[in-house]
This record gives structure tokens, C-alpha cells and sequence, in this order.
């Protein structure tokens, strides 16, 4: 039996190995920076004999989520990792993979769209897939990034949700950064994610299903789409159920976030992924000037903990939502949803937004400062001067 | 094989389908379908008969079956017999399972060609089928890179400065047997031995198999619906529609019609050809013909015959 270890891995490497302890049925893999490394990890694991999956090396991303609908309808554990464009070029196909209710686990490290070709992290990958019925979980590291690949095997797969899970990292920041994780005994693993049990699978030859149909003007495509929604929803407590059972093997407890100096903050920034790192680091250094500043990390986009984030931030005199993505000719997409939540409250926080980090551009110390700043203004004035800036832009004349 | 044989097996495809009256694409399904008596798992493209034979909650099939999207049912159907290969290396499955995908023109030599050359580069032991009828006909007949050249579609518009068509089809039979793969062929169910016979070689074959079948479309190409059969019998014997295989590289005709028919006969059983038989188009109709000797040539070559 294998030892629990504590390595210097990459988040790319931390995934790969979580895939290697899954060993799931078949693993669709496709090149793309800054994901390639995970699927070049299991191949070696592959021909090293230490998985027996199938790895289908397909001739596209489309095609690689075609082959996990195919693999995945059929009745298989069915995994595959992109990024940025790969995601973009699946795009139609993941709204069949829910639509067709399959437990599909991706994962999906972060990282701009073209144009202009930029190989680096942001979030507009993900954002752009943001309602296609897939769930979505964020890592703040590597051991993230391989806590949420293990557990997005059971989400998937429970009974009561059957919806894809995309877990997403940060390209490069995290994927290629080298860090601490602790990886759990394969042992542990193994039994943890146990078997699929499929649903009405294509391979039970003698009860023959037909899935895809055409389902028009006269049939139930609304009662379908509210079918999934309702899939969804319950997948909330399907989250936190398979995170206590995590917790159990990992001693890791995860939640839809993850709050830092919150409880006794007045501001305090919501965000995605590593730039949670810097923030908490920026949290700690003015908390020690006695500024009562905190950060609330989101884990889970879909299904989106509205209720819960409310009563997380209610008590706040102004928040500011960091987006790492853009919609063009509106908010942040974070801020949008987050600023709606808390609208029914009584009495509410200012909500705020900066994009930051577009296309890998560095999120610094600074400009956590410069944001905590600016929120202290607005929750000793009241006032807010602008609901919509950036961090980090360069202040130079670029060709408009 | 007997056709009192054929009849007697259970169809895969069942009736209650929605094809139009005539349509060629489930004569070929069927006739494919009684190639094997081992369960298949079918996956078809969208396309005509996808959207006819499973409307919710109702299907036609009595077949496991998939349908994912328009461009994709080789991957699809790569999926689903990688997974078969996975679950029973690893003892969840003992049972023998075939694995076939329908596409149309449309689907397989234009959107859905990467997909395909990708799923049979790759080896999976699937059939695919394409059954060819030369357009994009459940769109409502839009011409692709199967359409023939002259015919008229509703983008390739008959008018007065442009006789349908400009182009040649692309010869897809030819460019999958480009892959190395263990079997090809083309056919026609009007000749339903040949068909059904193909049908069991690219299912017995070690690998993927690509069968591309004509299919007459009596809405698109503008022929009584019961003249389908004999349309596309008339296809093979003029040569625009040739009967033969390539396995394992070796190209062989299956059918050398006795006498070699002018393929205006052909043209004049269909609508979509007669601005054809205008004055003014009847250079058309030489070119079409040299161009179908040529190819008739080749193909004789390729198959030792001359």
C-alpha cells in the first residue's frame, strides 16, 4: 500500500497523479498550453503500465469531448483536460454532455482567448462556458487543483446530479508553478471513488436506450432543460456531502468558499483561484496595521451559492469582486452575480469590480492593496467613485 | 445469401419512423443493419435520419443508440467502442458488441470529415456508413461537396448566368481508403447482395471499415418516390455510382455493368438535372460524361480490370 507523501509538484503534475490514483475507464487527451503536461503525465503513467485506462489521443477538442459523450454514454468513467481555445472549440459539445445528463470530469487550466494569441492565465475560458450546465470548480493551488479532480468524480457521478464537472487551476501561475501538496494513499483513492454505477447505459445491450433524440415543438424539451436545472441545484448538497467524505481520507475540508479574516472585516475582496494567494498575503500585512480587511475565495461558480454568499458578505460595508475575464460591454461576470445576490438584502455592502490579471498580466501585492484601499474609501465615505476599474493596466496609448 | 433469410431477421431499424416516402437513407440503414447478427450500438449524425427516426419519446431504433451532434459521429462512435474495449479489458463486460455510424453527405464529407478521418486514423473497430445523397437534404437541399457537378440545389441555384453546380464532387470513397484502413466500398441498395455482403466484411473486418452507399432522395433530386430503387440501379450501370471495395489495399470491383450506360439516362430520371438538357447546356452534358469515363478509366486500373 502507498504512503500519504508531501511533494514539490506542479499543479499540472498534482493532476496528472490524481488521474493516475483515479485510473478512470478512458482519458480522451488533446495537446493544449498550458495543459499539456497533464495529459503527457498520464501517458507516461499509461505506458509504464501504472494505468490500465484507455487513452484515446484524439485529432481535436471536439472531438475529444465527442469521444467522452460517446465513452461516457456508454458507461465508463470518462476524464479529459484543456484549456483556453480547446475549451472555446468544445464549446457545443459540452452543452450535449449535460444536456445528455453524463458524468464527465475535465480539467480545465485557465488561460486567455485569441485575439491576440496569449497562452497565459485569465478566466475568460471558463466564463464563456459559464452556462453550459457544467459545474464549475476553482483551485487555488495544486493541492486544490487535485483535491477538486478527486472529487469531481463522485459530484459527477451521483445519482441525484449526473452533470459534468469542469475543475479549473491557473495557467501557468499554477500549473506550471512548483509548490507544496500532500498526495492521499492510492489506497484511499481507489476506495473513495469507487466504481461508476452507470445509468441506463448504451452497453446494456439486452435494454436498449436511444440518447439524442429529436425532441421538438410537441415534446418536453422545457420539462428536460428544468430537469437539469433541478439536477443542479441539488448538486449544492451533493458538494458538500462528497467534501465531509473527502475530508474523512484527506483531512482537507472544503466548502462552496473559503473565508479568511471575514467575520470581523468591514471590506473584503471575492475571488477566484490563486490570486486568493496574494490577497490573503495583502489580508495578513494590513490586518497587522489593524485594518479590518478579509477575503472570501470562491470554490464553486456552478451551481452558484447565492444564499450562502449572502450570508457570508451581509455584514460587509463594501466588497469588491475580482474578475479575471471580461463581458464585453458589461461587468465582470463574477461581479455581476455576485452584486445581484446581494441586492434583496435590506441593508447591503457597496459592491465593486476590478478586472485584473488579463491574458497572465501579473496581479500584485499592489494592486491588492490599491483595491483594499480603495474599498476602505468607500466604507469610510459611503461613496462609491467608480464600480468598474481595472488593476494592473498599463498606462500607456495603445492603438484604438 | 437468400433474400427469404434477410427478411426473416429482426430489423434494428424499426417502422414508425418519419422518412419521406421513398427516402433511400432507411433502405440502406436496414439493408446494412442484416449484415451482422452480433447486438450493434448505432450512432448516426444529425441529419435526416437522425431527426426521422427518434422523436422524442418515441424511437425507431431497437438498438442501443446515440446521436451527439452534426460533425461528429465518428468520434462519437469512437467514444463508445473505446469504452467497450476498456470495460472489457477490465472484466465489467464479456458480451460481443459491433459499433456502426450513419452519417449523410453533408456530415461525413464536409463537416463531419475530420471527425471520421481522426476515429479510422485511430483504429477503432467501428463501421461507418455515408449514405450519399448528394446534398444537405434535411436542411432542405443545399448543396455540399457530394453534390454532383450540374445539379441543381438551393445554393447552387440554377439561373441565368449559373447552370447549378460549378464544381466536381469530392471522391470521399477514395480519399478514406487514402487512411490504410482494413475495408472500404461503395454501393448501391439497389444491388442488395452486394450491399448486405459489404455490409458483413465491414463489420468482420479487423478495424475500422467505411462503406459510402448511395441514396436517392426523391424531395432533393426530383423523382417519383417509387423510383428510388431504380435510380439508384441506373447510377451504377452509367459508372457515376461504381460498385467495388478496397480491402486491405486491394481495390476490386464488385459489379462491371454489361453494357455501360450514357449517363443522360440517369440525368433524365431526376429533376435536379433537366436545365441540363437546355441548348445552351449541352457542353455540360459532354464534360459530365468525359468526366464520369475518366473516372470509370481510372478506377478499372486501380482495379486490375484493364
Amino acid at each position: 500500500m502507498s504512503k500519504k507523501r508531501i511533494v514539490a509538484t506542479t499543479g499540472n503534475g498534482a493532476v496528472a497523479e490524481a488521474m493516475r490514483q483515479i485510473n478512470p475507464d478512458i482519458l480522451s487527451i488533446y495537446p493544449i498550453t498550458p495543459q499539456t503536461a497533464i495529459v503527457e503525465g498520464f501517458s507516461k503513467f499509461a505506458a509504464n503500465g501504472l494505468v490500465d485506462t484507455e487513452c484515446v489521443t484524439v485529432e481535436s477538442e471536439h472531438s475529444s469531448m465527442s469521444n467522452c459523450i460517446g465513452a461516457s454514454a456508454a458507461g465508463a468513467r470518462v476524464m479529459t483536460a484543456t484549456s483556453s481555445q480547446g475549451l472555446a472549440l468544445m464549446h457545443e459539445m459540452l452543452y450535449i454532455a449535460s444536456g445528455m445528463r453524463l458524468p464527465i470530469a475535465m480539467f480545465n487550466v485557465n488561460r486567455a482567448l485569441s485575439a491576440p494569441i496569449n497562452i497565459h492565465c485569465d478566466h475568460s475560458d471558463s466564463m464563456g462556458a459559464r452556462d453550459t450546465s457544467w459545474i464549475q470548480l476553482y483551485s487555488e493551488d495544486a493541492q486544490e487543483a487535485y483535491d477538486n479532480t478527486i472529487q469531481a468524480i463522485r459530484i459527477a457521478e451521483n445519482r441525484k446530479v449526473l452533470l459534468p464537472v469542469m475543475v479549473n487551476m491557473d495557467g501557468f501561475i499554477i500549473s506550471h508553478g512548483i509548490q507544496k501538496a500532500e498526495f492521499i494513499e492510492d489506497e484511499k483513492v481507489k476506495n473513495f471513488v469507487g466504481e461508476r454505477e452507470p445509468f441506463m447505459p448504451l452497453l446494456d445491450i439486452d435494454n436498449p436506450v436511444t440518447y439524442g433524440p429529436f425532441d421538438g415543438l410537441g415534446g418536453f424539451f422545457m420539462e428536460h432543460k428544468k430537469n437539469q436545472a433541478d439536477a443542479m441545484e441539488r448538486a449544492k448538497s451533493v458538494i458538500l456531502e462528497v467534501a465531509d467524505e473527502f475530508a474523512k481520507i484527506s483531512g482537507r475540508k472544503y466548502g462552496f468558499f473559503e473565508e479568511y479574516m471575514l467575520d470581523d472585516a468591514e471590506v473584503a475582496i471575492v475571488t477566484l483561484n490563486s490570486s486568493a494567494g496574494t490577497t490573503r498575503h495583502v489580508v495578513d500585512e494590513l490586518r497587522a496595521k489593524g485594518v479590518p480587511v478579509g477575503l472570501l475565495k470562491l470554490r464553486v461558480f456552478r451551481p452558484f451559492p447565492a444564499e450562502e454568499l449572502v450570508n457570508a458578505l451581509k455584514h460587509l460595508k463594501a466588497v469588491a469582486v475580482l474578475d479575471r475575464a471580461l463581458s464585453f460591454g458589461s461587468v465582470g461576470p463574477l461581479f455581476s452575480e455576485v452584486k445581484a445576490t446581494l441586492f434583496d438584502l435590506e441593508v447591503r455592502p457597496k459592491v465593486i469590480n476590478f478586472i485584473y490579471g488579463l491574458g497572465g498580466r501579473e496581479y500584485t501585492l499592489q494592486d491588492a492593496k490599491r483595491a483594499f484601499d480603495v474599498l476602505m474609501d468607500v466604507a469610510k465615505t459611503g461613496k462609491v467613485k467608480k464600480t468598474f476599474d481595472y488593476l494592473g493596466l498599463k498606462e500607456v496609448e495603445v492603438l484604438t | 445469401m437468400k433474400i427469404k433469410d434477410l427478411a426473416a431477421k429482426k430489423e434494428k431499424l424499426t417502422c414508425g419512423h418519419r422518412l419521406c416516402a421513398g427516402c433511400g437513407a432507411p433502405i440502406v440503414a436496414r439493408q446494412i443493419l442484416m449484415g451482422t447478427d452480433e447486438p450493434v450500438v448505432v450512432a448516426c449524425a444529425t441529419g435526416c435520419l437522425e431527426v426521422s427516426t427518434t422523436i422524442y419519446p418515441s424511437t425507431a431504433w431497437d438498438a442501443p443508440y446515440i446521436h451527439s451532434a452534426f460533425e461528429n459521429a465518428g468520434a462519437t462512435i469512437g467514444g463508445v467502442e473505446a469504452a467497450y474495449r476498456s470495460l472489457k479489458r477490465r472484466g465489467k463486460l464479456d458480451k460481443e458488441i459491433k459499433f456502426i455510424a450513419f452519417g449523410g453527405d453533408g456530415g461525413t464529407y464536409d463537416i463531419g470529415f475530420q471527425s471520421l478521418s481522426g476515429v479510422i486514423e485511430r483504429g477503432h473497430n467501428i463501421v461507418y456508413v455515408c449514405y450519399d445523397n448528394g446534398a444537405y437534404m434535411n436542411t432542405g437541399i443545399q448543396r455540399s461537396s457530394a453534390t454532383p457537378r450540374g445539379a441543381w440545389t438551393t445554393t447552387s441555384e440554377v439561373g441565368k448566368v449559373q447552370p447549378g453546380k460549378k464544381q466536381n464532387r469530392k471522391n470521399l470513397t477514395a480519399c478514406i481508403a487514402a487512411h490504410d484502413i482494413p475495408y472500404v466500398a461503395q454501393a448501391s441498395p439497389a444491388f442488395w447482395k452486394d450491399l448486405v455482403r459489404k455490409s458483413t466484411k465491414a463489420f468482420e473486418a479487423d478495424g475500422p471499415a467505411f462503406l459510402n452507399v448511395i441514396a436517392p432522395c426523391p424531395r432533393g433530386w426530383r423523382h417519383p418516390s417509387d423510383q428510388t430503387l431504380r435510380i439508384a440501379k441506373l447510377a451504377v450501370e452509367t459508372c457515376f455510382w461504381p460498385l467495388y471495395e478496397v480491402e486491405n489495399g486491394e481495390w476490386k470491383l464488385t459489379y462491371k455493368p454489361k453494357e455501360k450506360k450514357p449517363l443522360v439516362e440517369w440525368f433524365k430520371t431526376q429533376g435536379r438535372f433537366k436545365h441540363l438538357f437546355k441548348p445552351e447546356n449541352e457542353h455540360l452534358l459532354e464534360e459530365l460524361q468525359e468526366k464520369v469515363d475518366k473516372d470509370w478509366e481510372r478506377l478499372l486500373k486501380l482495379c486490375g480490370e484493364v
